[in-house]
């Protein structure tokens, strides 16, 4: 009975957290080069209906995650363009992304399904991606809920050490730092500020639309208004929760996972506290993890923000 | 040659007025090939949502409906965006506003006298915007938690209280399992214009705009507040208290957002019920930023957006086309917008190579 539960708990923690991990990641990478963003939620909507548009014409979840990929880096794009060659307001252009990527893709969740149904994509049920049980290993108890995941929760496991690694043991890895700390002197040391901000951020961007894509084709399979319920603004704080380390990037989307996961348990045990209640638990540990890291950082100093986080380089402006 | 950036030396009142124009018509473009795409023809949709925003006096009426809740979340975040505090939480102050106003229409009734009944339901919205744009004030002035993230993640809570409230108790008994309170007593209706859904909020929002622009504009406190918003060091030397300074805007902020809501419940709706906000608080922040957070600017920034959204549901109901239409060319217009804020600050300048003698180029060699 415990086990159950456990394994439960576990399984549903690591599918929830997914595209947490994949969109924290993405934000840890374009935040270390100096850039914010916080289009993330419209990229990863966007990523979500795309992929799951895709897959449902084409059959093919893999070519879903391909689109995700390629609007998640083109709104990314649009991003550093106003933000890198532009020098708009960081918040603001994460905004404005936010609000055109959400309403463009109720837009087109509203314009790309069948005419049987209206041309809504809500209710249409395509393709999905199905638990991979890896034998032997799926059978330990508990931790046998690692092993009977789909792939892109899988190629989690390999994308937190690559990028931990590819970040602080790799020339490229110190470049970007180096950009993000102190864009003055990565010019002097001969890296190119703009080209390393654009390529982070759409590096970021397309992790977002991975993320997105999780959703729609593995985690709630199918396309609803507002899928993402706020987890593009949650990974803002995931960020701050990891310190902008992406192996740290793990522990938030496990509590936040983990609290879906309790949610869902106590929902199907059958409670008194009104659902409404339960649902507010992800936001409310939203605000309580940037007041503790707000807390620590004034009792340490530094938690690890790149410190031109959020400032235009201009090399007129010396 | 090549083009760099120069900095101007005071911002470019021409290119204020001319960025926000052209980035309206940018964005029409760009939504203009968006409906190619989808296989619209644009000229039509255009004409219709025109005609069904601007084309006669209850259209027009409609368009208001929509502003009147832009127009004051508009005032509030404004000016929360005056002091770089990024409240992006309108849509959250706005529902408690409701919320508020609900309570004592609903559960005041009978215990104070009629004629104070409507007064007291907005003033209660007010209080409760305002104390929920409290909670991340505070918790930035004084501890410094990022405010974007809390803004935000309060429009959820507040959201799913309201839920809560007309789905469990508040819901009506008679209301055939309706998401929504029993209607309010028209003792607390807000007047409205006669024939049309437009109501008082609308003199609410334009006296409240005037206010602000000369309290933005000419008063120690909106300097103080802009002193802030520029450069936070010397507002420190010139003992510009910020953190209370952060508290007292905010809450203004919230206040007004909350009258935005309570105005939907009393005005509109007349009972708490399912989408009593419609991402208002979200569009704020467009209409904040296009009108460049001027109080009068926002008001017609506001009928603007209020345009789209109307123009959006008619496109819905004459063409088929998704009533997101609208939301879609909000979401465009900053684009431009921003791209163009770069010439407000700085102005191209084509420079090039000064003629150097030959022989100062050697030196340099030389020395290197």
């Amino acid at each position: 009975m415990i086990i159950s539960l456990l394994t439960s708990v576990l399984s549903i923690t690591l599918r929830a957290g997914t595209s947490l991990v994949y969109a924290t990641v993405g934000e840890i990478y374009t935040e270390r080069s100096g850039i914010l963003n916080l289009g993330l939620e419209g990229m990863m909507l966007m990523g979500a209906v795309t992929a799951f548009a895709t897959a449902y014409y084409s059959g093919s979840v893999g070519l879903g995650l391909v689109v995700a990929l390629a609007v998640g880096a083109m709104l990314a794009a649009i991003h550093a363009f106003l933000t890198v060659t532009m020098r708009a307001n960081q918040v603001v252009s994460g905004l404005s992304i936010t609000l055109f990527g959400s309403g463009l893709a109720s837009f087109l969740g509203q314009r790309l399904g069948p005419v049987s149904n209206n041309y809504y994509l809500v209710g249409m049920v395509g393709p999905k991606f199905t638990p991979i049980r890896i034998p032997w290993l799926s059978k330990i108890p508990v931790l046998g809920a690692l092993f009977s995941q789909d792939i892109l929760t899988y190629l989690v496991y390999l994308l937190v050490p690559l990028a931990w690694f590819y970040l602080y043991k790799t020339r490229e890895g110190l470049n970007l730092r180096a950009v993000g700390e102190n864009p003055q002197t990565a010019d002097a040391m001969g890296i190119n500020v703009t080209r390393t901000r654009y390529l982070y951020t759409v590096f970021g961007g397309m992790l977002a639309g991975l993320g997105g894509a999780h959703l729609s084709l593995a985690y709630t399979p199918g396309w609803t208004e507002n899928l993402t319920g706020g987890r593009g603004w949650i990974v803002i704080a995931l960020v701050i929760f990891a310190m902008w380390n992406p192996a740290r990037a793990i522990l938030g989307a496990i509590l936040f996972g983990g609290i879906n996961a309790v949610q869902f348990r106590i929902q199907a045990a059958g409670t008194t506290i009104p659902a409404e209640f339960l649902n507010m638990l992800p936001y409310l540990l939203t605000i309580l993890v940037l007041i503790v890291m707000t807390w620590w950082e004034a009792l340490s100093k530094r938690i690890g923000a790149p410190a031109a986080l959020g400032n235009a380089y201009m090399r007129e402006d010396k | 040659m090549r083009i760099i950036f120069e900095k101007r030396q005071s911002i470019s009142r021409r290119a204020m007025v001319l960025v926000p124009v052209v980035s309206f018509l940018v964005s029409l473009l760009l939504g203009a090939i968006l409906l190619l795409i989808s296989g619209a023809n644009p000229f039509e949709t255009y004409a219709a949502m025109a005609r069904g925003t601007f084309g006669s006096t209850y259209n027009f009426s409609e368009t208001l409906v929509k502003a009147i809740p832009l127009m004051l979340t508009g005032l509030g975040v404004s000016i929360a965006f005056r002091m770089r505090f990024w409240n992006i939480g309108a849509e959250g102050q706005l529902t408690l506003g409701g919320v508020a106003a609900a309570w004592v229409a609903l559960y005041w009734a009978g215990r104070v006298p009629a004629f104070l009944l409507l007064p007291l339901a907005i003033l209660a919205g007010m209080v409760a915007g305002a104390l929920w744009a409290g909670v991340p004030a505070f918790l930035k002035a004084y501890l410094g938690v990022d405010e974007t993230l809390t803004t935000l993640m309060l429009n959820y809570v507040a959201i799913l209280f309201a839920a809560h409230l007309y789905y469990g108790p508040w819901r009506d008994p008679q209301g055939y399992g309706f998401p929504g309170t029993a209607q309010f007593d028209p003792s607390v209706w807000l007047p409205r214009l006669v024939g049309t859904r437009a109501h008082l909020g609308l003199i609410f929002a334009i006296v409240l705009a005037l206010a602000l622009w000369f309290v933005l504009n000419r008063t120690r406190w909106g300097f103080e507040l802009k002193i802030i918003g520029e450069n936070q060091v010397a507002a420190r030397y010139l003992g510009i208290g910020i953190a209370r300074n952060i508290v007292l805007a905010l809450l203004l902020s919230g206040a007004l957002s909350g009258l935005a809501g309570a105005c939907e419940v009393t005005g509109i709706s007349r009972r708490l019920q399912q989408g009593l906000s419609i991402g208002y608080g979200y569009t704020a922040i467009i209409v904040a930023w296009m009108a460049q957070l001027n109080p009068i600017a926002v008001l017609f920034v506001a009928i603007l957006m209020g345009a789209l959204l109307v123009g959006g549901d008619q496109v819905q109901m004459t063409m088929g086309l998704p009533a997101s239409m609208g939301l879609v060319l909000q979401g465009m217009i900053l684009f431009p917008m921003l791209a163009g804020s770069l010439f407000t600050e700085y102005r191209l300048r084509i420079v090039r190579p000064e003629k150097t003698d030959p022989l100062a180029s050697e030196t340099v060699e030389a020395a290197s």
